[in-house]
């Protein structure tokens, strides 16, 4: 099932699902097989990255794991616009139970299906940036200490979106928030703040970490099927723009993925066992302002009371990214 | 088999004759003897199949406890004061979700001031959670309520706290049945969850409820907790049938027939307290004895039948509700709503403060003699009270009241003075 008449209209696209490909090489996503875990109907926004990034990353691990997939989501938009009652979009054995504790709960779930002998059935929890970085890092960092055998997908938008955009320790700097105001001196978040949850994963020596954005999907489901093929603890952050807590077009989310990639502001890139295996490098340099203008929360940084010296902060923070992961193709390299 | 043997050892032996599948530990005084019995027979493969996770919090027990029991599998943690506090969102959620996990509360005191000490703060302050909670006398009966409350907990799919008096029960050596592994397999059948999370059998769990539904799932944990007021004394028969002995229960009373005089109390302390009343007995007063087993469901009926030939009563409670009084006693007072009957609240053993026969009997008597205010704090140094509260009215920068109240009583002059 599955293998579709070539249309070579797709020839040299970067297209989900190219059809030019052989069967095996083929997308999750673009087979009739795919599991449709989280199906059409639920309440997301227009152009909601978070959804499409949970669609492609659990199908992927439903693929690899042959549908015998359980999922343990934390509080958030995700389990918000996913199942209000009486609804459900989720195809697949899912339960929530708290902001702070996916992680946990999924450790539960592997040790139940561990000792019931059901080692075919995967874990997966998965969280916005809010309940992985701040309220569930603790849950997070245990599960990860104890290499317990449980994929987390972070789908990291940078803020507390469902809540009204607030803060989180993923928000970047000078970034408008409900919480960090463009006000006053130093307008928007502060410099020198927040967490690098991909690289303090990796501190904990766990076998598998990556990070991934929408823009990439391919990649994206790359990164869950290598995932979902080893065992112990492993962590995705996958970068998934939200039009409503960025003020960006709906149309955009995948363009803003691209060039937060491609500007060095979100260093693409996966892990083993604390060492980086491979990095997404940047094919097109873009100057930070291409990712940052288009963006309502970063407008206080534009214009006539602009604040050209916290773009100058930003682009050294691109600039230190793409040094420190290799990011760029040097010359002669 | 007879044994003699910690009252933390009993109890992880019962707990391991439950067969539990996952149990998820993080230490606090005073359940860890507990889960380190558990820990030890799980490496030492004596308990299989069964996985022993050493978590970083109680707030990650009782949510690994959550995954694991929507997951299939029997869940069980121990935890005491600060720790329960510290899990309370997931306590909640647990009962909201309907699994059945039992846990065991070393009941202890809550700080500030941090104590190790025994009191029943801690249980008490999940009172409306949602979780079943019986409090065991002795260390058979804990033995005992563990066994009874997997099977309750199953049969209804609700959570249910296993309380015993922290040091008093769980650190004492003393004479216990250890049931044998047939007899606890013919009273506790494997684990049948309602709800499961299945790969054969996609479900959601946890969805989001407006006010079109919420009220009535809430609802269905009053009504569990109603079909517990039946379930319970059955399941204590059946127990009986198949170990023998008089176990669990919601209430048992002790020299009540012909009582004018009743004592109500949870716990341990109900031994020192029919200690007292035999005392009390030999010298001709008519004095008995209510202890409360299932504090919740909380018995109102049986409660109520069980004062009703009384003239008054003494609810004894080791918790305090801070600006009204007792918290039993409130339940107390609830089941004998229009009898007239003259009720007095006494908070004792605060902190592990000592609740001694001598003082046990003076108390009664004052009680007896209808001379008792409305709340009593029992055994409390007025003077330490007084003069800190005086201190406090002459200096506006009078320190930390626990500190001040202990360099009163000359313990850390030494240190700070």
């Amino acid at each position: 099932m599955g293998f579709q008449p070539v249309k070579f209209y797709q020839t040299g696209t970067f297209t989900i699902g190219n059809r030019l490909l052989e069967p095996d090489e083929r997308s999750v996503q673009s087979g009739q097989a795919r599991s449709n875990s989280i199906n059409s109907g639920h309440r997301a926004c227009q152009g909601c990255g978070e959804a499409l990034g949970a669609r492609y990353a659990i199908d992927a691990a439903m693929a690899e794991s042959k549908g015998q997939l359980i999922a343990a989501n934390a509080t958030g938009c995700l389990e918000v616009f996913s199942t209000p009652y009486p609804e459900s979009s989720w195809q697949l054995p899912w339960i929530h139970s708290l902001f702070g504790n996916a992680p946990a709960v999924a450790t539960g779930i592997a040790a139940a299906m561990k000792v019931k002998g059901k080692t075919e059935v995967r874990v997966v929890a998965q969280g916005g940036d809010g309940g992985t970085t701040d309220i569930g890092f603790g849950c997070l960092s245990g599960m990860f200490e104890r290499n317990d055998d449980v994929l987390y997908l972070c789908y990291d938008n940078q803020a507390y979106m469902n809540t009204g955009v607030q803060r989180s320790s993923a928000t970047p700097p000078a970034a408008r928030t409900a919480t960090t105001m463009p006000v006053g001196p130093n307008p928007g978040n502060a410099f020198g703040q927040g967490k690098n949850v991909p690289e303090i994963a990796m501190a904990h020596g766990i076998p598998y970490v990556a990070t991934a954005t929408v823009a990439d999907l391919r990649d994206l489901e790359y990164k869950v099927r290598r995932a979902m093929k080893m065992h112990g603890a492993r962590y995705i952050q996958i970068f998934v723009p939200c039009p409503l807590g960025w003020g960006t077009a709906s149309s955009d989310t995948i363009r803003m993925a691209r060039l937060a990639k491609e500007s060095g502001m979100f260093p693409v890139f996966e892990a083993e066992h604390g060492e980086v295996v491979g990095v997404s490098k940047i094919r097109h340099k873009i100057p930070v302002e291409e990712y940052l203008q288009p963006q309502k929360r970063f407008a206080h940084l534009f214009g006539t009371n602009g604040h050209p010296e916290m773009v100058t902060r930003m682009q050294a923070i691109a600039d230190r990214n793409i040094r420190k992961y290799g990011l760029l193709d040097e010359e002669g390299c | 088999m007879l044994k003699q043997t910690e009252g933390s050892k009993a109890v992880a032996e019962a707990i391991a004759l439950c067969r539990p599948e996952v149990i998820c530990a993080y230490p606090i005084s005073p359940q860890t003897h507990i889960v380190e019995a558990l820990g030890e027979m799980v490496k030492a493969g004596n308990l299989t199949p069964c996985e022993f996770i050493n978590v970083e919090s109680e707030f990650a027990a009782m949510s690994v406890a959550i995954g694991a029991s929507a997951a299939g599998a029997r869940s069980y943690t121990a935890t005491a004061s600060q720790g329960l506090l510290f899990m309370v969102e997931a306590v909640y959620n647990a009962a909201g979700l309907g699994l059945p996990i039992v846990m065991t509360v070393a009941n202890r005191a809550i700080g500030a001031p941090i104590n190790i000490w025994n009191d029943h703060s801690d249980s008490l302050s999940q009172r409306d959670s949602g979780w079943m909670q019986l409090f065991a006398e002795t260390n058979q009966e804990a033995v005992d309520l563990h066994i009874q409350a997997f099977r309750l907990a199953e049969e209804l799919s609700m959570p249910i706290m296993v309380c015993m008096d922290g040091f008093i029960l769980t650190h004492a050596f003393e004479r216990i049945d250890i049931p044998e592994q047939n007899q606890v397999d013919s009273y506790l059948p494997p684990f049948d969850p309602r709800q499961v999370l299945d790969p054969a059998e996609p479900v959601s769990i946890g969805a989001m409820v407006g006010p079109e539904a919420f009220m009535e799932v809430k609802y269905l944990a009053h009504a569990k907790q109603m079909q517990a007021i039946e379930r319970i004394p059955v399941l204590a028969a059946e127990f009986k049938q198949i170990f023998g002995r008089d176990s669990g229960g919601l209430i048992r009373t002790y020299c009540s027939e012909d009582a004018e005089t009743m004592v109500i109390a949870m716990g341990s302390v109900l031994g020192t307290i029919k200690d007292t009343v035999d005392e009390m007995r030999a010298e001709g007063h008519k004095i008995g004895v209510l202890g409360i087993i299932s504090y919740r469901p909380f018995p109102l009926e049986q409660v109520r039948a069980a004062l009703s030939s009384c003239k008054r009563f003494v609810v004894l409670e080791k918790s305090l509700a801070v600006g009204m009084g007792g918290i039993v006693a409130t339940d107390v007072r609830m089941a004998v709503t229009g009898s007239g009957l003259k009720g007095y609240t006494a908070i004792a053993g605060l902190g592990g403060r000592p609740i001694t026969r001598a003082t046990l009997h003076k108390l009664f008597l004052q009680a007896e003699q209808e001379l008792l205010p409305p709340v009593t704090f029992v055994d409390l140094d007025w003077e330490a009270v007084n003069k800190q509260l005086t201190r406090e009215q002459q200096t506006r920068r009078s320190g930390p009241a626990a500190e001040n109240m202990l360099h009163d009583k000359g313990l850390i002059s030494a240190k700070f003075g």
